[in-house]
């Protein structure tokens, strides 16, 4: 057949052929494009559910745009919802993410690079053992951990304090920022250590001088892994926290569920706008090193 | 004169593998000394532990006179240069360069003396700004030479420095660290798995084995007097033949008899040894093989040999015949009229024969 | 004197963490295993009393549901994830011009909390004003779609929302591996005239057998966790309908006072984890001997 094809060319059979192609080519795309919308759908309506009036909600569409545009409920969820009987919006919590997550992932990433430069490169007997033990470390069920946690916490008066929350994420996320580090260090050469150690240079100065100028790309994935994790983070927020000291997530959870008064789904929705908008900024300008860490933290190094 | 390198009885060993075993060398300043041997011999190994990058297990490793056993490389006074080069990736050529006398508190007027002095010896004044990923292999090699000249050490360690090179860039740069050699005057200690960059530059070869030297001598002395069958195997190119064959002594010297598949054996007479065994491994270079007009002196035998293959190689042509069993590979003229599937006339020069213990591979003579 | 130090600096900068991990990880293991065999209730007791929390544990209805949950949850969510996200790979395969978008369209539910999608998920699914209520809108006068309220649908509206949150991190794990394949395997597999959809069921997809496992790995370590999402979808409900072992074990731990049930479904759960990833760890540690 192919060598009926090859001498004899058939125009009727190719332009056949062609048309199928383009026909196969519209049909990937309409594929595509519905799973875009699927992925878009949820996205699209808690924006425009944001910007509408509770009026407008309960007698207009899902989908519909808003006809009249107002950021009231975006002023509301910020400054005036009600998480139980506080009615402070979600600012102040949002600060406590920040507060909670600027100290959590500058701390487990600087532990993780330090941890992962021994275990590539100064490899000593039982290294790769203590390796494995930090390894699982980040694959048990935290639920495992809660409640002596919080008796820890309360013993180091820690108990439902910021300070408390940043120790429990630095705690649990030195695995996987080891992981990373150590994943990136074991592919540089060890003649590198070996003609630092030539040259005279120990054990702080080659990671100084030579490691950590090289290191950008990885601690970049890292920052963002746990930075994501850590504002993300609902399991420890709710266990170890208190008023006042919530994270955003667990506020954002209050306002949702308060059972109090009207149920207002603009200001849910930009409550969980606001809520999302650190890690979705952080997703869209740096994408890249964010799809590198969740793959590196899946894919074998 | 008191040897700059001095390592006695040294053992290495990884958990229960003996990596080194009693390892003995010595050599004098301005001394180049070449390691060689087939990967996994304990060559590079050995080169590590001289550094100070490997502790040894046992044994004792003078440099310049003073016990540096348990001595940290960076207080070894020595300069190494590695086969991937470990340029410092983010440091400009010049920073890779003064490292080492940053580190060690050198101050900034020196550093950019000698920097400037090493970078004329070697050429590469216009690539001092540049980083290590901008430069060819032949730069970076460069860089990792004047890292190490500019420390001006009592050693210079090289680990399989041109390995990584292409076959050209190979054999300039073997020409410029023998030169380097030659108007420093510096001790060197080199490794190789290349026995021909061992036998240009070395002053000192030791081939190694399994852990173990298999000999210590002058690249003549290797090359002529192998001390057994593995040297004189792994060392020149083609290898040395190696052919079985039974002695017996007549006279002055020995009666050599080499069978042939099909034909009949040939006889030699040796007329320098005797009183060898039975049954010995006979050793001759293909260069040692000759046709008869290019041959002469009192050593020289000849014998009509049926050629299997011939393999023109530029100056000299190939002739591979069948003796002993072995395949056996002459160097012949390259206007040699020999063909394949013929007989040829070829001399045997003895002069320089080597014999071996078929069983324990020894020397005999 | 400062050789020494320096011999002896990488354990010590190793140490710390080390010291943690052992602590807070395999000590807190071993107090939550020592809790699940006593009588604790509000405060733990360290007497050993045996299994009475796993037999009270196991007799438990709502954890009956819970643990049933979690195999419909995990099972639907993962064999949907995987299915989902290879199809959207092999389709983001075929050199598509705006795959760059797309793909960051495919994925950015992974950079939310599940707080926010639970949170989306439920106003969608809203019977009252969600989607049920838009269909209605446009004529459908008898449309139904009440699972998030219904007892026997509202596990689904879970599954429905874990997919949509975790299915483009699938599809990028597979994307990556489908980059990966040899091409020069492909270029010779194309002249040899085999077609494409077979190119990718013979030799593409099964050279991708380990990539399989890293996302069934990820897959069923998030649907063990998984607590957030529920609780900000359905918060269990209705009733206990969409209870899982983690949210079962909160509700003990922090709303019911009752920690050795709390310690004991947390065991539980740690042993169905260990089962799934410590032969995965071990065959990812193991070959690499550095």
């Amino acid at each position: 057949m192919t060598d009926l094809s090859m001498t004899t060319p058939q125009n009727p059979s190719k332009t056949g052929s062609n048309l199928r192609k383009i026909a196969l080519r519209w049909g990937l795309y309409l594929i595509l494009g519905v799973f875009v919308l699927y992925y878009v759908m949820p996205l699209y309506v808690m924006i425009t559910t944001s910007l509408k009036s509770l009026e407008e909600i309960r007698t207009g569409s899902l989908m519909a745009l808003p006809r009249d545009v107002t950021f009231d409920a975006w002023a509301t969820a910020w400054s005036g919802a009600c998480t139980g009987i506080q009615c402070e919006g979600l600012k102040p919590y949002f600060w406590n993410s920040v507060l909670m997550a600027v100290p959590a992932v500058a701390l487990s990433t600087f532990l993780g690079a330090m941890n992962g430069y021994v275990i590539a490169q100064w490899n000593f007997k039982g290294a790769n053992l203590i390796f494995s033990l930090m390894l699982f470390g980040c694959f048990i069920p935290f639920q495992v951990v809660l409640l002596p946690m919080a008796r820890m916490l309360g013993l180091m008066g820690l108990a439902g304090s910021i300070p408390g929350l940043i120790f429990v994420h630095v705690i649990y996320g030195i695995g996987f920022t080891t992981l990373f580090f150590r994943n990136y260090y074991v592919t540089i050469p060890q003649d590198l250590v070996k003609a630092a150690k030539v040259d005279g240079a120990g054990f702080i100065r080659i990671f100084w001088s030579i490691f950590l100028p090289l290191s950008l790309p990885i601690i970049v994935v890292t920052v963002i892994w746990q930075f994501t994790q850590v504002w993300n983070d609902f399991l420890f927020g709710v266990s170890f926290s208190q008023a006042g000291t919530q994270p955003v997530t667990v506020a954002l959870n209050n306002i949702v569920n308060s059972t109090t008064g009207v149920k207002e789904y603009n200001v849910d929705m930009a409550a969980a706008i606001i809520a999302a908008l650190p890690t979705l900024f952080v997703y869209i300008v740096a994408g890249k090193y964010f799809i590198r860490g969740l793959t590196a933290g899946s894919v074998k190094g | 004169m008191d040897p700059i390198l001095n390592i006695q009885n040294l053992y290495k060993n990884y958990g229960s593998v003996e990596i080194l075993k009693d390892i003995n060398v010595s050599i004098d300043p301005g001394d180049f000394l070449v390691l060689v041997g087939p990967s996994g011999c304990g060559k590079s190994t050995l080169l590590n532990c001289i550094a100070g990058l490997e502790p040894i297990t046992s044994g004792r490793l003078d440099i310049g006179g003073q016990d540096m056993t348990d001595v940290s490389p960076k207080d070894r006074d020595i300069a190494m240069v590695f086969q991937s080069y470990a340029l410092y990736p983010t440091m400009t050529v010049a920073k890779n360069i003064t490292f080492g006398m940053k580190v060690r508190g050198v101050d900034a007027a020196t550093q950019e003396a000698k920097l400037n002095e090493v970078a004329k010896q070697l050429q590469m004044e216009q690539l001092l700004q540049r980083r290590p990923g901008q430069l060819s292999g032949g730069q970076r090699q460069r860089v990792a030479m004047g890292r190490a000249l500019v420390r001006d050490p009592k050693l210079f360690l090289f680990d399989e420095p041109l390995s990584n090179l292409d076959a050209k860039l190979r054999v300039e740069m073997r020409t410029e660290i023998k030169k380097l050699h030659q108007t420093l005057g510096a001790s060197m200690v080199y490794v190789t798995h290349d026995q021909i960059e061992a036998m240009t530059l070395a002053t000192k070869i030791v081939v190694m084995r399994g852990g173990v030297i298999q000999q210590i001598g002058t690249p003549a002395e290797i090359y002529n007097r192998p001390a057994n069958m593995f040297v004189a195997d792994f060392m020149g190119s083609p290898a040395m033949n190696l052919i079985p064959a039974k002695a017996q002594s007549n006279g002055e010297g020995s009666k050599i008899e080499i069978a042939r598949d099909g034909h009949a054996p040939i006889v030699l007479h040796d007329t320098k040894n005797r009183d060898l065994p039975e049954n010995v491994v006979l050793g001759l270079r293909p260069e040692d093989i000759a046709e008869p007009g290019y041959r002469s002196g009192q050593y020289v035998q000849k014998a009509e040999c049926h050629v299997d293959i011939v393999e023109p190689a530029g100056a000299d042509t190939f002739v591979v015949m069948q003796l002993g069993g072995k395949h056996v590979t002459a160097r012949l003229h390259s206007d040699t009229d020999a063909q394949a599937g013929q007989s040829h006339p070829l001399a045997f020069d003895f002069s320089k024969v080597s014999y071996f213990e078929p069983n324990t591979g020894q020397r005999l003579n | 004197m400062s050789d020494w130090l320096e011999n002896h600096l990488p354990k010590a900068v190793l140490a710390p963490s080390f010291i943690a991990v052992l602590i807070f990880v395999y000590g807190f293991i071993a107090w939550t295993g020592w809790v699940s065999f006593t009588r604790s209730r509000l405060l733990p007791k360290y007497e050993i009393e045996g299994i009475i929390q796993y037999e009270r544990l196991f007799a438990s209805p709502r954890w009956d549901t819970a643990m049933n949950n979690l195999l419909l949850f995990g099972a639907l969510f993962i064999v949907i994830s995987m299915v989902l996200g290879l199809l959207l790979a092999i389709l983001l395969d075929q050199q598509i011009r705006t795959e760059g978008v797309i793909r960051t369209i495919y994925l950015y539910p992974m950079a939310l909390s599940m707080i926010v999608t639970g949170t989306a998920w439920k106003w969608i699914l809203n019977p009252g004003l969600g989607i049920e209520a838009m269909v209605r809108g446009w004529g459908f006068e008898s449309f139904t779609f009440d699972w998030l309220v219904n007892p026997d649908y509202a596990i689904y509206t879970v599954v429905l929302a874990g997919v949509w949150q975790s299915s483009g991190f699938v599809m990028a794990l597979f994307l990556a591996g489908l980059r990966s394949v040899d091409e020069e395997i492909i270029k010779a597999a194309q002249v040899d005239g085999i077609p494409t959809w077979r190119i990718y069921s013979a030799i593409i997809i099964p050279s991708m057998a380990p990539i399989f496992l890293s996302a069934f790995i990820v897959l069923a370590h998030l649907a063990i966790k998984s607590f957030d999402l529920v609780i900000a979808l359905t918060g269990g409900g209705p009733g206990y309908a969409t209870d899982l072992p983690a949210t079962y074990m909160y509700a003990m731990a922090f709303s019911r006072g009752d920690i050795g049930q709390a310690a004991s479904s947390a065991m539980v759960m740690m042993g169905v984890v260990f089962a799934i990833v410590v032969p995965y760890l071990y065959s990812e540690l193991r070959p690499r001997n550095d």
